[in-house]
């Protein structure tokens, strides 16, 4: 399959409190390749995730997507992205089940539904409500919704974080799945990665220029 | 992310130094006009105008009480439009503007409701009365009270403009709906009672004064708010060379 | 069931509802403390019936006024400590029709309830049952009304949540709607025309409708800046 180009991004920058976080970005990203966002923590990585979401607005640069300037394609863009960040987004007074499903995609059949769940284990757990589950059960109902999700773009803030082996491996299978699929994954992570292989980018202090 | 992106960062670099740099100019100025309509609104006011019929000398407290109060008013519009334009346009010298109003509207209607319960203890026999203006002032210094505090909720200067900006918006719009409520409110209940209201009734020998005032009121409040905002930017712009230039001047200097 | 990209009105009602039936102390709560310093009024200042029918209508709004500021408080603050704000937020259309979900779920679970135990109140307050009609439809839109004025303060006062604040923000705003409800019921039980300050209420509704949903939907986009 021809590599489309998805995501291209131009000296993005962005300030807090009236001093810029990271050195401007910039890079491109096609169909297929995977891109690790590297830091020390305080960099600035959970600010860019925020910033490509477009939850922050930036206060310089430019992005586009599949070609598009982000200013025309707005909402196919925010319809088309994935974000895993550090929180859950799971509801403990829900089940596993009706979590799940209101993270999935409209037309989400119930097969798909039993099928994420028991890849991540979670199968006999679909009516039980989240709050009697463990941490990791709850982090596990969260990454359920990558094998039901029709996104083309996934932003992954630390997915590994606090998973064990099994966790990871699932993680790692989904995203190599997504990625031949012609597929695009952002993501950061202290850990190394197995089978996926993944260009590197790194976010700089911003250096004032006086 | 908009396309207007670069022109944002300039108006960042550009605006609230250009301000402090005019504004040091005009500030000598606006200062010494404003002392000599204070001053001379209060020696007219409060020596030579002649007393009033029923209340004597004891009105000459709204030489202060109506400014205050006439000003305290516009400055929350106009903290709230220095709001509006910071959001649309993403202005920061207006969020700064409007960040500075704040204190100096809420110090002024606290003033203002300070001199009006003076005034009416010998006017009306109490300190306190609900009626439509004093409870419409009571509201505005809560609202003012709103906005400042509002600011400490957010770790982010960004963010506090912007939720401060919303909540400006939100207190203008709701101004007259609260003035005119507490107006009904209060003709339900006290149908027919005749008070010592407004300037045109006033004797011009008494109202002349009061003009000088309510402009050396406005002066005063537009240099204040010049000094508050002189303030904000040197505090929020401490990075930016300009600043560390004047500061190492400052130094030199002494 | 829609999904939280396409969720609207509905979807975000359905799913609030099925949360507060699912907690069901939250439910309970403002409900218990409405009736508990009702009872408490009598006590403090006298048991006569007519003093009490006498401040009756005024003290019912007070009543309704508190609990709705204290339920309102939770209305975004659980979708912010899980997540799922975030999420929402995501989402490229205008939040309004999710937060009108939203609010209205929180009003049928709290307003609407209140409005319901109102004959109770009025009983306790000696009311005139000429008033009772009035005070019912008032409570109705007024604290539909103040649901959604609490819900601008809440989404403001997102990052640090600690009740003061908001209700330092929201009682200016409440006066008008406080007014015209309790001034509903007084003219009511003065023999005048109630349908008067009743229509303020209204019209209160409706800009309430109309200009809330904006506001908070950008108080909930600074919420993860603080």
């Amino acid at each position: 399959m021809a590599a489309t180009n998805i995501l291209k991004v131009e000296n993005l920058a962005f300030e807090r409190n009236d001093a810029v976080l990271f050195e401007p970005v910039s890079f491109h990203l096609s169909s297929g390749e995977a891109l690790h966002i590297e830091g020390a923590n305080g960099a600035g990585k959970t600010t860019f995730f925020q910033l490509m979401i477009d939850m922050l607005q930036p206060s310089a640069g430019r992005v586009y997507f599949r070609g598009q300037a982000f200013s025309e394609c707005r909402y196919d863009y925010l319809c088309d992205i994935l974000f895993i960040g550090h929180q859950s987004g799971v509801k403990a007074a829900l089940s596993v089940e009706e979590n799940l499903r209101w993270m999935s995609p409209d037309n989400t059949s119930s097969e798909q539904i039993a099928s994420a769940l028991q890849a991540v284990g979670l199968d006999h757990y679909a009516a039980i409500p989240c709050y009697r589950l463990s941490a990791g059960q709850h982090r596990r109902v969260a990454l359920a919704r990558l094998m039901t999700t029709d996104a083309t773009l996934w932003y992954l803030d630390e997915p590994f974080a606090a998973l064990d082996k099994q966790g990871i491996d699932f993680i790692e299978g989904c995203m190599q799945q997504h990625l031949s699929r012609g597929g695009a994954i952002v993501f950061s992570s202290h850990q190394d990665l197995v089978k996926i292989v993944a260009r590197s980018y790194k976010l700089n202090p911003f250096r004032e220029v006086i | 992310m908009n396309l207007n992106l670069q022109w944002t960062w300039f108006h960042r670099l550009g605006s609230p130094r250009w301000f402090y740099q005019k504004t040091q100019r005009w500030l000598p100025w606006l200062s010494l006009v404003m002392s000599v309509l204070l001053v001379t609104g209060l020696v007219w006011g409060l020596a030579f105008a002649p007393p009033d019929a029923k209340q004597g000398n004891s009105f000459r407290i709204i030489y202060v009480h109506v400014p205050a109060s006439v000003v305290a008013l516009a400055g929350y519009y106009i903290m709230a439009i220095a709001g509006a334009v910071g959001l649309i346009w993403r202005i920061k010298l207006a969020y700064m503007l409007m960040r500075s109003a704040a204190p100096i509207g809420a110090a002024l209607t606290f003033i203002a409701l300070v001199t009006g319960a003076i005034w009416g203890k010998p006017t009306w026999g109490a300190y306190w009365e609900w009626d439509a203006r004093i409870t419409s002032m009571l509201i505005l210094l809560f609202l003012y009270l709103g906005v400042m505090a509002l600011r400490h909720t957010y770790s982010s200067n960004e963010a506090a403009d912007k939720a401060s900006a919303i909540l400006g918006l939100v207190g203008m719009v709701n101004v007259p709906i609260i003035y005119k409520s507490v107006d009904w409110w209060q003709t339900l209940h006290q149908p027919a009672t005749i008070k010592f209201t407004g300037a045109p009734s006033m004797h011009p020998d008494m109202f002349m004064p009061l003009v000088v005032m309510i402009l050396g009121f406005y002066l005063f409040y537009t240099v204040s708010l010049i000094l508050f905002a002189r303030a904000e930017i040197l505090r929020r712009e401490y990075r930016a060379s300009w600043v560390k230039q004047l500061v190492t001047d400052n130094s030199a200097e002494k | 069931m829609y999904n939280f990209l396409s969720g609207g009105f509905t979807a975000y009602l359905y799913r609030d509802l099925l949360l507060s039936i699912r907690n069901k102390s939250d439910l309970v709560k403002p409900l218990i403390f409405f009736l508990l310093v009702a009872a408490l009024v009598p006590l403090a200042i006298a048991p006569e019936a007519e003093r009490l029918a006498e401040l009756a209508p005024g003290i019912i709004w007070i009543l309704a006024v508190l609990a709705t500021l204290l339920s309102v408080e939770h209305l975004f603050s659980d979708d912010l400590n899980d997540g799922c704000l975030e999420q929402m937020l995501i989402s490229p259309n205008m939040l309004i029709l999710p937060i009108l979900g939203k609010i209205t779920a929180h009003w049928l679970v709290i307003g609407l309830p209140l409005t319901l135990l109102s004959p109770v109140i009025g009983l306790w307050f000696s009311l005139p049952s000429v008033a009772l009609i009035p005070m019912i439809l008032s409570l109705a839109i007024g604290t539909a009304v103040l649901s959604l004025i609490g819900a601008v303060g809440a989404a403001l006062t997102l990052p640090r949540q600690g009740g003061v604040l908001l209700a330092l923000l929201v009682m200016p705003l409440y006066m008008p709607v406080l007014i015209f409800g309790s001034a509903t019921i007084q003219s009511a039980v003065d023999g005048l025309d109630w349908t008067a300050p009743l229509a303020m209420l209204a019209a209160f509704l409706a800009i309430a409708i109309a200009l809330c949903p904006l506001a908070i939907n950008a108080g909930l986009r600074l919420a993860k800046n603080g």
